[in-house]
């Protein structure tokens, strides 16, 4: 029997073998050496029906504990922001999800179209002039974006990166750039904040650039004016890393003299999936044109005069200048660039501050709950966003298995990142004053 | 298909709202607490939810999909997108999941990673498999990136050439750039495949390695693999596979058996999942055991009953991504595989080169069939052969008069006026058919009446599109259009 995905009706598969002049499927594969060719069938589980592969998949499923049971407190780049409905109607259209990349325009002006409002939309968020169609996640944007540093300052050597940066972000640039010799020189922080001070002590004149987070993994916020100051002060390019949602209420980095501005776009109306397909985005100031990485969609106009979209600037791409090019990225994330455009337009001018406003609230409402309780104390005093951290009296681990058992992800054990005894908590505007108490009575039996 | 090119920003009207929010429930916290400098104005679009809602239905209507006709796109593998996969990949137990929850509450993720890197392994004849790279290049990232700790862990440090063939898709010379590695291109035969007097000129101890796609971008079986395997491996470089064109060879062999140490899947051409008009993709990428050690961290691993994340791996290559992999994409290919089994992947394959042949036999009297050749999954034409003015983009441009997506253009680099084209399993006798006879017709009117091939496409939303107009005026955002059409009022 023929599987439903091969569309051939009896006989068809014959006769075609007939018209090219061979008799059997395997004289297809007689180039192939005789040594080479498999004699026997992949080891692998026989073919599902569909109702066996969805009962398969609802058991593999109850093997987890997943957000539809627990309450998530969890963020760590990765956070519980409400997805509205609207996103999986627009995204679960083939005409969306189901196409190829837009390379002939002609028949692609929907996803041309939406590429370039996402531009715009990145653009008017960060307050750059151009933003490539994204990149793979937050933490390659920030890789790439450093390579652009390198690539901007002749013999440049090394790069500045703040200890507030992801640490999974510093892990995956150390990957990036270990095989271009580049030396990575970490920046401390100083009550909550890069130290700048101590910046003057590491920076040289090979160093390309320098990478700030804000608000960086502790969700403390910077002083990104000073940071970009320090920059073009010491020649070197600024890329600062961003929470988009935190855009809605801060000033744009592009008007404080930021160069290039990444993020990663989980947060804009992208689901958790255990931490992908997410998003990353890379947008820059006009004098990095030329080599920014990645897909870039321009207006133009057809043979009629009519408004048109089309890919462009394609020459610093890998199809096109192949070893030369700025990057060997091809795909992208495409379809998570266009959720995040359709969050973006969904909440608004006014949704998508009453978000960051709301979760801004409320992780101060938390905050200032668990400090009530007395198990815990600040870190530092630093001005927070939707993220804290807090340290605890008791053991972290101990508490987060408590929590769980009343099916609260209480947060981050950043025993694991090497601040042992502290704890990362976010809160987004999805978290209920409800949930919140839960937590913070489960402290107080947990502490007792 | 229809023309609709309104911008969000252009719809917007102030006080239109298209979300809802429950009132806050906790004391209000103004934005000064930050210590930051504030923003004063948030420039995003106000529309209500209807209006949004078909904005982008009438977005979506410019744009030809694989679920619409067909994509004889060559290196692609536009197969269709199984709907089950879409399903599966909605499922909220198995994706409301965050990355950093413990690992006693995700087993079920982990164990179907788990099972995924084995099918995968299976499928390539590989020992081991990473899930993390995000698309096919980013695997040829780690894939590189691998080999280099290699050869730095024996003390090679000299080995800094990677060979790659002139027929090679650009991403390879790009990521061996990336790695910090020098590029050796190296010839085709008159056949299409590896010269190999040209590669034993470059095999000295300078040699990484060799990145190599079989069946080439030609369509056509590396015959001699065996031998260049050997050659590499004695001159101590280590072998890449680029798996773009795996959809050729599923369970009829396997690169791992052909000396390759190391290869990518790209997930959303072999595996049915979705293009998504540019990505997501995903970009597993396998190993021979010398170069476990070096796999990105953390692996998917089994201990007893229980699945972990082990991330203690000093040679590691570090991590790719922030997390584990384009887990949603995954998820989809664990669906295809479990729904095809070993014979519908076999088969797919099996089909999947008939229909290429078959498509190539339709087509080589009337357009220039340069390697007559049993092709495997894909092939490639020279044009025309009675052009006349007529170019290669000119018979693309023409096929969409038709209805038709036209093939990958001018790609091989090796082939003037290159039409690759690849059908994949996932179509007719009669879809071919149908496409083979819009071809031919353009080959006929590419004589008699030519101007209908230098003015097409007609029948689309746009017409054609002047790329060096927006090359020239850099409008790549609706500010930019206004700042332009300012200076145009001037």
């Amino acid at each position: 029997m023929i599987h439903r995905y091969i569309p051939k009706g009896d006989g068809e598969k014959e006769k075609m073998l007939e018209t090219i002049g061979l008799t059997c499927m395997d004289d297809l594969f007689a180039d192939i050496p005789d040594e080479l060719r498999l004699k026997e069938p992949l080891d692998i589980p026989p073919a599902m029906s569909e109702i066996e592969l969805l009962r398969h998949a609802r058991k593999l499923g109850e093997k987890n504990s997943s957000l539809s049971t627990m309450t998530s407190f969890l963020g760590a780049g990765v956070y519980d922001h409400f997805v509205p409905l609207i996103i999986d109607h627009i995204i679960s259209r083939s005409e969306f999800y189901t196409a190829y990349t837009p390379y002939q325009p002609e028949i692609s002006q929907g996803t041309l179209q939406a590429i370039f409002e996402y531009q715009t939309l990145i653009c008017r968020l960060t307050g750059m002039d151009i933003s490539n169609a994204s990149m793979y996640d937050g933490a390659s944007a920030a890789a790439e974006a450093l390579l652009i540093a390198l690539s901007d300052k002749r013999k440049s050597d090394n790069v500045l990166i703040s200890e507030g940066v992801h640490p999974q972000t510093l892990r995956v640039i150390r990957t990036y750039l270990h095989y271009r010799n580049v030396d990575i020189r970490v920046v401390p922080l100083k009550e909550g904040k890069t130290d700048l001070n101590a910046a003057k002590e590491l920076v040289d004149e090979k160093t390309a650039g320098m990478l700030v987070q804000n608000p960086n993994f502790f969700g403390t916020l910077d002083d990104v004016s000073s940071f970009s100051e320090f920059c073009s002060d010491n020649k070197m390019v600024s890329v600062l890393s961003v929470d988009p949602i935190s855009l809605a209420l801060l000033e744009a980095p592009g008007k404080l003299g930021i160069d290039l501005v990444v993020g990663d776009g989980q947060s804009l109306g992208n689901g958790h999936n255990f931490g992908g397909p997410h998003f990353g985005f890379l947008a820059v100031k006009k004098k990095y044109m030329r080599k920014i990485p990645g897909r870039l969609v321009g207006i133009s106009r057809d043979t009629n005069g009519k408004r048109a979209y089309v890919l462009t600037l394609q020459a610093r791409e890998q199809h096109i200048r192949r070893h030369r090019a700025t990057s060997n990225i091809c795909s992208n994330m495409s379809l998570n660039a266009l959720t995040a455009s359709i969050y973006l337009n969904t909440l608004g001018k006014s949704g998508f501050r009453e978000v960051a406003s709301q979760s801004l609230s409320k992780a101060h409402y938390l905050y200032n709950g668990l400090l009530k309780t007395g198990a815990f104390q600040e870190v530092d005093s630093s001005p927070f966003f939707k993220e804290f951290r807090l340290k605890y009296n008791g053991c972290v681990g101990h508490l987060l298995r408590e929590l769980r058992k009343r099916n609260i992800l209480g947060g981050v054990d950043l025993g694991e990142y090497g601040h042992e005894g502290e704890i990362l908590v976010a809160v987004t505007e999805k978290r209920t004053k409800e949930e919140m108490d839960q937590y913070i009575a489960c402290v107080k039996e947990a502490s007792a | 298909m229809k023309y609709y090119s309104t911008l969000i920003f252009e719809l917007s009207k102030k006080g239109k709202r298209a979300f809802s929010m429950p009132a806050l429930d906790v004391a209000p916290v103004e934005a000064d607490i930050l210590g930051s400098p504030l923003r004063s104005d948030l420039p995003l679009p106000e529309v209500s939810e209807n209006e949004l809602m078909r904005h982008y239905v009438n977005m979506s209507q410019g744009n030809y999909h694989i679920d619409g006709g067909f994509y004889p796109l060559g290196s692609c593998t536009m197969k269709y997108n199984p709907k089950i996969n879409e399903d599966i990949s909605r499922m909220h137990q198995l994706t409301d999941i965050h990355p950093l929850q413990p690992e006693e509450t995700i087993q079920g993720t982990l164990q179907l990673l788990y099972e995924l890197q084995k099918d995968l392994c299976t499928v390539a004849g590989m020992d081991a498999m990473t899930l993390q790279p995000a698309a096919g290049a980013h695997g040829e990232l780690a894939g590189l990136m691998m080999i280099k700790s290699y050869h730095e862990k024996n003390r090679e440090y000299e080995r800094v050439k990677i060979i790659i063939p002139d027929s090679a898709h650009g991403t390879n010379p790009a990521t061996a750039s990336m790695v910090g590695f020098e590029l050796v291109e190296i010839k085709s035969d008159e056949n299409g495949l590896v010269d190999l007097d040209d590669l034993k000129k470059h095999l000295d101890e300078k040699v990484a390695g060799l990145m190599l796609t079989n069946p080439s971008t030609l369509g056509l079986f590396e015959t001699h693999v065996r031998e260049i395997a050997d050659l590499v491996h004695d001159a101590g470089g280590l072998l890449y596979y680029d798996g773009a064109n795996m959809n050729a060879i599923m369970g009829k062999a396997r690169p791992g058996d052909m000396g390759f140490d190391v290869m990518h899947f790209n997930i959303h051409k072999t595996f049915s999942t979705p293009h998504g008009g540019g990505g997501p993709g995903a970009g597993p990428v396998g190993v021979k055991k010398i170069l476990e050690p070096f796999l990105p961290v953390p692996r998917i691993e089994k201990e007893g009953e229980k699945y972990l994340l082990n991330g203690d791996y000093p040679d590691s290559i570090g991590k790719l991504r922030s997390f584990y992999g384009n887990y949603g994409v995954l998820l989809r290919a664990y669906a295809y595989i479990r729904s095809m089994g070993p014979d519908g992947l076999r088969e797919s394959s099996e089909h999947a080169v008939l229909n290429a042949n078959y498509l190539m036999n339709l087509l080589k009297d009337e357009y220039d069939l340069p390697h007559d050749l049993t092709c495997m999954h894909e092939f490639v034409l020279a044009g025309l052969k009675n052009p006349g003015d007529a170019t290669t983009l000119d018979v693309a441009k023409r096929l969409l008069d038709y209805g038709f997506h036209p093939p990958t253009v001018y790609f091989p680099l090796i082939v003037r006026e290159a039409l690759m084209i690849e059908p994949t399993e996932s179509e007719s006798m009669q879809t071919l058919e149908s496409f083979a006879t819009a071809m031919k017709s353009i080959a006929k009117e590419a004589i008699e009446s030519p101007e209908l091939l230098k003015t097409a496409p007609s029948t689309t939303p746009t017409g054609r599109i002047d790329e060096v107009f927006a090359a020239r005026s850099v409008i790549l955002t609706y500010d930019d259009l206004l700042a332009f059409e300012e200076k145009q009022r001037e």
